[in-house]
C-alpha cells in the first residue's frame, strides 16, 4: 500500500487516539493499584547521601543530632519531619508509634516552637528514638522537604533510599518501607 | 413534586429516551422509513424536557436546603446566599455532569427546532448521534455520579461551598464553557452523519458552520471568563497558568477555530471536505477528553474535582466508543468524499489552509506539553512539570506567522490571487503597523512582545482597512458607501470584528508581559513605590460578613502626589470551611490595572505589619475585552442571512407558492 496524504490523514488520528487511550488506561489502572500517583512529590535527593546538618534538641527530650550521628547508625533509620501545628502530623502519630516498634524513627520538628513541639510529642508517648529542632526550616530546605509530614528512609552510611510525602501508617510501612529494609 | 426521587426518575427516563433517539432514527434511515426518521425531533424534545425537569429537581433540592441529598449536604449550607445555592448545583462533579448532559439535550432540541429545513434523513442521523452521546453521559451520571443520592441520617447543615467559588464570575463560567464544549457535539454529529451518508457538499458546510460558530463563541467567552476569574479571585496577579485544565479548554478552542475557518472553504468552494470532517470530530473529541482528564485525576491540576479512578474507567470506555468509533468510521468512509474545489496556494483558500496548519501546530504543541508529564511519569517513572517557559517558547513563534497571515488572508480573493494587487490594498495597514512597531519598541521590552504587539496592530489595521475598502471609502459617494455598508454581508463584519478582537487580546497579552509587582511588609501609614506610583497603607479594619470574618485594608495610590484611587482589598475567613480567601482590589482605567492584595498580619501592637502585594498590570482588561469582541464577531456572523439555515429553500418555497 502506498503512502498517500489521505492515508496519513486517516491513520494519524487513529494511532494518536489509540496511543493516548492505552496510556490513559495504564495510568488509571496504575492509579487504582497505587503505582501511579499524579500528585506524588518526587524528592531529588533520593539515592543521594543526606545533607550535612547539626540541630539542637527539644526541651526535655535530650540533645539534637547531626548528619554524622545519623551516618554512623548500623540500622536503617526513618527520618520524619513533623510540626505540632500540622493536622496530618497529629493524625500520623499513632501510625508512627506502631512503626517505631519495628524500626527507629528520628524526628525533626519543622518550623515549630521547641516547647510546643516537645509538649506535642510527649502528650501520648513519643514515637521518636531521637528528636531535633529545625526551628527555621533551614535543614528541611537541604533535604528538599516541601511540607510536613514528610519522611525519609536513611540507610546505614547515610544514603536516602526512600521518600514519602504523606502521613505514614502501618500499611505504607508494610508496602513501601519493609520491602526496602530487606535489601539492606 | 420536585424531590430528588422525581429528579432521579426523570434522569433515567431521559436516558431511555436518548437511547431510543439513538437507535430508531438510524434504523429508520437505513430502511429509508420516513416515519421512523421523523420521530427523532420529538424524541429529542422529550429527552430535553425530561432532563430539564431532572435538573430543576436538583436546583429545588439545593434551594430548599434538602440536606438528605448527599450532593446538597456536601456542597451547600443554610447560610449560603440564594444565588450560590442555585449556581452551586453545577459547582461540583455530579451536578456539573448533569448540566453537561442538559446542555447536550438543549443542543438536540435546538437542532430539532431550528433545523426544520435540513433534509429529514440528515437531521434524523444528526439527532441520533447526539442521542447516542447523550445516553452515554446520562448513564455515566446515573451509574457513577448520581447527584440525587440520599444520605441517612440527614445532617442538620451542609458542609458549605468552597468560598473561592462563591463569585458571580465563576457562577456563570461553567454553563458558558460547557455550552462551548458541548456545542461542538453538533458539528461532530453532522460530521458523523455525513460520513454515514457518504456525502459532504456546500450545503453541508452551510448547515454545520453556524453550529460551529455558536459553540466557538461560547467557548471563547467561557475561556475569557475563566481567565478573568482566576485574575481577580485567585489574587496571584496572573491570568493564565498553562494549567492542564486550562489547556483542556484551549485545545478544542484551537481546533474549533480551525474548524470555523475550514468550513468556510467547504461552504464556498467545496474544498477541504475530509479535513473539515476530521476537525469536527477532533474538536469534540478534545472537548470530551478534556472532561475525562479533569474528572479522572490523571492530570495534576489546581482545579480539584473529587477524583475517582472508577469514574475515569467509565469515561475512558465512553471515549473509546465515541472517539474510536467516529475515527474508525472516518477511516472507512473518508476516501469516498472527493474534493472538487481547486485553488492555487496564493488565494483565500490557501490562506485558510495556512491558518489551519498553524492553529493545528499550536494545538499539537499544547497537547504535547499537557500530556508530557503524565506520560513521562508512566514510561520513565520521573515526575517533571512543563510550564510557562515551554509553552511561551513553543507557541509564540507559531502565533507570529498566524497573525501576519490574518491580516493578508481576508484581503485575498478566492481561487487565485495576485500578491502585488493584494499588497496594494494593504499599504495603509502596513504603515499603521510600522507606527505600532515603533510604539512597541518604546513601550515594551523583549523581542517577542514587541513582535506580537506590532503584528496585533497589523491585524487590527488590516481588518479595519479591509472593511473600509469593501464599503468603498474614498471611491464612492457617501450615499454609495451607505448602500455598500448595508449590503456588506454580516459575516464579513463578523470576521473583521473577530480578527480585531484577536488583535486586542494579543495587545493585552503583550501589555501583561510588562506587568510589575512587589511584595512588601509595611506598618500602617507607610508608603512604598512601584513603577512611579506611591502606595500607602492608610488603615486596616475588621468586619463580619454573612458567612465570613474579614480584614479590610485601605491603600491609597498617588501618582506624582495626586490621589489616583483608594483600594480596599480584603482577606476573608470562612468559618464553616476553615478556609481563607483574598479579595483583590482592582482599579482600572482600561489602560492599566492597579491591583492590590492584603496578606498576613505580623506582630502585635505598634509593631504590627501587614504583607501587601502590589501589581501594576498594563492593558490587562484588553485580554478579556478582546475575547468578548471575538465572540460578538462570531454572533454577528451568525446573524448573517446566508447562515440562517435553509433561507434559500424557504425563499424558493415562497416563490413557488407565488407562482
Amino acid at each position: 500500500m502506498s503512502v498517500t496524504r489521505r492515508g496519513i490523514l486517516t491513520a494519524v488520528p487513529i494511532i494518536g487516539a489509540g496511543v493516548l487511550g492505552v496510556g490513559f488506561w495504564r495510568m488509571l489502572s496504575d492509579m487504582r493499584s497505587g503505582a501511579f500517583d499524579p500528585r506524588a512529590i518526587k524528592n531529588p535527593n533520593v539515592g543521594k547521601p543526606i545533607p550535612s546538618f547539626a540541630m539542637p534538641g527539644l526541651p526535655g527530650l535530650g540533645d539534637g543530632f547531626t548528619d554524622a550521628e545519623l551516618k554512623a547508625q548500623h540500622r536503617p533509620v526513618l527520618v520524619n519531619f513533623f510540626a505540632s501545628w500540622c493536622i496530618p502530623c497529629v493524625a500520623e502519630m499513632p501510625g508512627l508509634r506502631a512503626i517505631s516498634r519495628n524500626m527507629p524513627i528520628w524526628g525533626i520538628a519543622y518550623e515549630d516552637k521547641p516547647e510546643n513541639a516537645s509538649a506535642f510529642i510527649q502528650r501520648d508517648g513519643s514515637p521518636y528514638a531521637r528528636v531535633a529542632s529545625d526551628r527555621h526550616g533551614r535543614v528541611a530546605i537541604d533535604w528538599g522537604v516541601t511540607g510536613v509530614p514528610e519522611s525519609f528512609l536513611v540507610a546505614p552510611g547515610g544514603r536516602i533510599i526512600w521518600h514519602g510525602s504523606a502521613a505514614l501508617d502501618p500499611q505504607i510501612y508494610e508496602a513501601e518501607i519493609r520491602p526496602r529494609l530487606a535489601g539492606l | 413534586m420536585f424531590g430528588p426521587e422525581q429528579g432521579h426518575f426523570a434522569l433515567a427516563l431521559a436516558c431511555v429516551l436518548a437511547l431510543v433517539q439513538f437507535a430508531v432514527p438510524l434504523w429508520g434511515a437505513s430502511r429509508r422509513d420516513a416515519r421512523l426518521v421523523g420521530l427523532a425531533p420529538y424524541l429529542a424534545v422529550s429527552q430535553l424536557l425530561a432532563l430539564g425537569y431532572s435538573f430543576l429537581c436538583l436546583v429545588m433540592c439545593a434551594v430548599s436546603d434538602d440536606f438528605s441529598v448527599q450532593n446538597v449536604a456536601a456542597n451547600s449550607a443554610v447560610s449560603k446566599p440564594l444565588l450560590y445555592k442555585i449556581t452551586g448545583v453545577w459547582g461540583n462533579h455530579e451536578g456539573s455532569v448533569l448540566l453537561w448532559t442538559l446542555i447536550l439535550a438543549v443542543c438536540g432540541g435546538a437542532v430539532s427546532l431550528f433545523g426544520r429545513n435540513l433534509p429529514d434523513i440528515l437531521r434524523g442521523r444528526v439527532l441520533a448521534i447526539l442521542g447516542g452521546v447523550s445516553a452515554g453521559f446520562q448513564m455515566f451520571c446515573l451509574l457513577t455520579s448520581d447527584p440525587f443520592e440520599r444520605v441517612f441520617p440527614a445532617p442538620m447543615d451542609g458542609q458549605g461551598m468552597n468560598p473561592l467559588l462563591q463569585d458571580p464570575g465563576l457562577a456563570f463560567h461553567p454553563p458558558i464553557l460547557y455550552t462551548g464544549y458541548v456545542g461542538f457535539a453538533v458539528p461532530f454529529a453532522f460530521a458523523v452523519a455525513a460520513l454515514i451518508e457518504g456525502r459532504v457538499d456546500a450545503a453541508w458546510g452551510r448547515w454545520v458552520r453556524p453550529w460551529a460558530v455558536a459553540a466557538w463563541c461560547f467557548l471563547t467567552c467561557g475561556i475569557a471568563l475563566g481567565s478573568w476569574w482566576s485574575y481577580y479571585v485567585l489574587g496571584w496577579g496572573g491570568y493564565w497558568f498553562w494549567d492542564p485544565v486550562e489547556n483542556a479548554s484551549l485545545i478544542p478552542w484551537l481546533t474549533g477555530t480551525a474548524l470555523v475557518h475550514s468550513a468556510i472553504v467547504v461552504e464556498k468552494r467545496e474544498g477541504l471536505k475530509i479535513w473539515t470532517v476530521l476537525l469536527a470530530i477532533a474538536t469534540f473529541s478534545f472537548s470530551l477528553s478534556g472532561t475525562f482528564l479533569v474528572r479522572s485525576g490523571i492530570l495534576n491540576s489546581v482545579h480539584a474535582f473529587a477524583n475517582d479512578p472508577a469514574r475515569g474507567v467509565f469515561i475512558l470506555a465512553l471515549l473509546a466508543i465515541v472517539i474510536g468509533g467516529s475515527l474508525a468510521l472516518f477511516a472507512w468512509r473518508a476516501p469516498s468524499l472527493t474534493s472538487t474545489g481547486l485553488f492555487s496556494p496564493v488565494s483565500r483558500e490557501g490562506s485558510l489552509v495556512l491558518n489551519n496548519i498553524l492553529l493545528c501546530s499550536i494545538c499539537a504543541v499544547v497537547v504535547t506539553g499537557t500530556m508530557y508529564p503524565p506520560f513521562m511519569q508512566l514510561l520513565a517513572g520521573r515526575t517533571i512539570s512543563v510550564g510557562k517557559p515551554f509553552f511561551d517558547a513553543a507557541t509564540i513563534p507559531l502565533t507570529l506567522p498566524l497573525l501576519l497571515a490574518m491580516g493578508i488572508g481576508t484581503a485575498l480573493p478566492w481561487k487565485r490571487a495576485q500578491l502585488a494587487r493584494t499588497f496594494s490594498h494593504l499599504y495603509a495597514a502596513a504603515g499603521i503597523a510600522a507606527i505600532g512597531l515603533a510604539l512597541c519598541f518604546w513601550k515594551l521590552s523583549g523581542i517577542l512582545p514587541i513582535a506580537c504587539g506590532a503584528l496585533a496592530v497589523w491585524v487590527i489595521a488590516a481588518s479595519v482597512s479591509d472593511v473600509l475598502r469593501r464599503i468603498g471609502i474614498g471611491h464612492t459617494s457617501a450615499q454609495g458607501v451607505w448602500e455598500r455598508m448595508k449590503n456588506l454581508p454580516r459575516s464579513s463584519w463578523g470576521a473583521a470584528l473577530a480578527h480585531i478582537g484577536a488583535g486586542i487580546t494579543i495587545l493585552g497579552l503583550c501589555g501583561m508581559s510588562q506587568a510589575e509587582h512587589a511584595i512588601v511588609e509595611v506598618h500602617i501609614g507607610e508608603t512604598r513605590s512601584l513603577a512611579g506610583d506611591d502606595w500607602t497603607l492608610l488603615d486596616v479594619h475588621n468586619y463580619i460578613g454573612p458567612n465570613y470574618k474579614a480584614m479590610q485594608a485601605d491603600i491609597a495610590i498617588r501618582h506624582n502626589g495626586k490621589l489616583v484611587t483608594i483600594l480596599h482589598p480584603e482577606k476573608r475567613d470562612f468559618t464553616t470551611q476553615s478556609q481563607t480567601t483574598t479579595e483583590v482590589a482592582i482599579h482600572t482605567n482600561f489602560i492599566t490595572d492597579l491591583y492590590g492584595v492584603v496578606g498576613d498580619r505580623h506582630g502585635t501592637g505598634k509593631d504590627t505589619t501587614y504583607v501587601l502585594r502590589l501589581h501594576r498590570n498594563p492593558l490587562a482588561p484588553w485580554m478579556w475585552l478582546g475575547g468578548l469582541v471575538m465572540a460578538i464577531g462570531g454572533a454577528f456572523s451568525l446573524s448573517d442571512r446566508r447562515m440562517r439555515i435553509g433561507a434559500p429553500k424557504r425563499a424558493a418555497a415562497r416563490n413557488m407558492a407565488r407562482a
